[in-house]
């Protein structure tokens, strides 16, 4: 029978281990979205397993969580908050999956004159999400630093919704493009890219009210 | 029997000792889930125990002193008014203290058979009750104070700190079960001392005096009031009393504990003789108030937010009623003993 101390000392690796796995879906969604926007969707599609194996040993580190955290009885009156934010987590991983399989299979014609748009939506999108990873992290060792790394998040989610809208009012006000469905297209893809950060904004959030619950 | 018959109200009011006091200890630690009730219990029973048989000499030989109760009808008489008290104080819902009822019960006890009571030792006894819960808040900030610090600047992973803090709720429980013993004991049991009914003890290597097998069945009544009714109590001080994080509800815990170990320990009072420093008084003094004044020295550390000021003037009402309701019953009570059912009350 493992003490408390080892019960404690393993789930804290469990959620360190969970946190570099978010850490990585995010750098191989970025990678991967890079490589499309370039043209080079040979590279891309032929890489396209790495986002499905991180989301899967995602999901069994999740699993393996939930059951530490609740049949060990650590935490107890702050483990519903403390899954609340990991499962929410693994929102951005499930996203990072899905919208690679989105550009896979509908292959948006993303135009020249709006690659880089799109390269920097998706740069500051993902930084509100690694922001709030290193928040999530603080929670666990540095409780009273949360709130910076929530307003980091809060300024990238901004400056993505700004980014979002530029490509939009870009893709309709264009020549470059006549089919309206193709400009449509790419709209749902600019939303897809943004709503990382929006999410990362909400999970800031749930995050924000458990580390003032915390605060002894 | 008869004999039992008598200590059956001192034994009704380690019940109810067990089942309020005995709560503040363990209420956030069993309501927060830290925990289980059964573990609790079975340390506040073990604790609590140990400290009424080994520690509780000091604080009986106060209340001795307040009133010397020799006849057992008598003693019965002032543990009932006592016991009723501490009811009717629950009812409406005043920090309840055996403490204050006890006291107030055995003055009755002195008007009723004309004896004196020994101003100095009330004053004494008065000073603690106002000077306890000043001592918590004091405490409980500094703790506060410190636990902040270390939370702040260690860097501790969030499940470390929740480990340490379960740790040292189990173990500052068992802490405050023991003084509670060997504090309030004296409440419980005090005044029967004086009627020596039961026999010295022997258990292995151990020779409890016929004092010390009181205070054992009193503690064992604590226990029985731990264990029948003090899971509701606790969920009670977990919900509303203590609204603040385990680490507070810690120093709580370890705040109220030390002061009613300084009022109860010969130990500490052997040593600050020999240092040639003032001693403290050993005084029962009210588990609640000092629980009370802990809650109130967190506040004030926080910051003076969210202080339940309504609450100091609840205390203050129950160091005036609390005695004065536990006289009148003991007084009334004690002519009925004596003129009613025939029994020699004070010798």
């Amino acid at each position: 029978m493992k003490s408390i101390f080892g019960k404690s000392k393993e789930l804290e690796k469990n959620i360190e281990e969970y946190l570099d796995i978010v850490e990585e879906a995010l750098l191989i969604f970025e990678r991967d979205i890079n490589r499309y926007l370039e043209g080079q969707y040979d590279l891309f599609e032929e890489n396209l397993d790495d986002i499905l194996t991180v989301e899967n040993n995602a999901d069994d580190i999740l699993k393996e969580i939930k059951y530490k955290l609740y049949t060990y009885m650590l935490i107890p009156e702050a483990r519903g908050d403390v899954l609340n934010i990991i499962e929410s987590l693994d929102n951005e991983v499930d996203l990072c999956k899905k919208v690679l399989m989105q550009f896979s299979i509908e292959k948006p014609e993303i135009k020249d004159f709006i690659v880089s748009d799109f390269k920097e939506l998706t740069k500051q999108s993902l930084k509100s999400a690694e922001q709030l990873v290193r928040g999530i992290r603080t929670y666990f060792e540095e409780i009273s630093m949360v709130n910076e790394y929530v307003n980091k998040v809060h300024f990238y989610e901004h400056e993505a919704d700004k980014l979002e809208e530029r490509i939009k009012r870009k893709v309709f006000s264009t020549d470059h493009i006549n089919d309206l469905c193709k400009k449509v297209h790419i709209r749902h893809f600019s939303e897809k890219l943004a709503y990382f950060s929006d999410l990362a904004e909400e999970i800031s959030e749930i995050l924000s009210v458990a580390s003032i619950k915390r605060s002894i | 029997m008869t004999s039992f018959l008598f200590i059956s109200s001192g034994l009704f009011l380690g019940w109810s000792l067990g089942a309020n006091d005995a709560a503040n200890l363990f209420g956030t630690a069993v309501s927060t889930k830290m925990v289980k009730f059964s573990t609790a219990a079975v340390i506040i029973s073990i604790f609590v125990t140990i400290g009424a048989v080994f520690g509780g000499t000091g604080t009986t030989e106060t209340l001795g002193a307040l009133g010397s109760v020799n006849a057992l009808a008598g003693a019965f008489v002032v543990a009932l008014a006592a016991g009723v008290t501490v009811y009717l104080m629950t009812c409406y819902e005043l920090p309840v203290s055996t403490t204050q009822s006890i006291v107030g019960a055995i003055i009755g006890w002195n008007l009723f058979s004309g004896r004196p009571t020994q101003l100095d030792v009330l004053y004494k006894i008065l000073g603690t009750w106002v000077f306890s819960p000043i001592l918590s808040a004091l405490f409980a900030i500094v703790f506060f104070k410190i636990a902040e610090y270390i939370v702040k600047n260690c860097r501790i992973h969030l499940f470390k700190i929740d480990m340490f803090t379960r740790i040292g709720l189990i173990l500052v429980g068992a802490f405050g079960a023991y003084s509670l013993g060997a504090n309030n004991i004296a409440n419980v049991m005090g005044v029967f001392t004086k009627t020596s009914i039961l026999a010295s003890l022997q258990i292995g290597f151990i020779t409890l005096s016929n004092t010390q097998v009181l205070f054992l069945l009193g503690g064992l009544a604590i226990s029985v009031g731990v264990f029948t009714y003090s899971k509701r109590v606790m969920s009670t001080v977990g919900r509303n009393i203590f609204k603040i994080s385990p680490v507070a509800s810690l120093v709580v815990v370890l705040s109220s504990s030390v002061v009613l170990f300084i009022f109860a320990s010969e130990g500490l009072e052997s040593i600050l003789l020999n240092l040639g420093l003032p001693t403290i008084p050993l005084v029962p003094v009210s588990g609640s108030q000092a629980v009370v004044g802990a809650v109130i020295g967190i506040g004030l550390a926080k910051g003076g937010r969210n202080v339940n000021y309504k609450l100091l003037g609840k205390i203050g009402l129950g160091w005036v009623l609390t005695p004065l309701f536990a006289l009148i019953i003991s007084y009334i009570v004690l002519f009925f003993m004596q003129n009613v059912f025939m029994q020699q009350v004070y010798f």
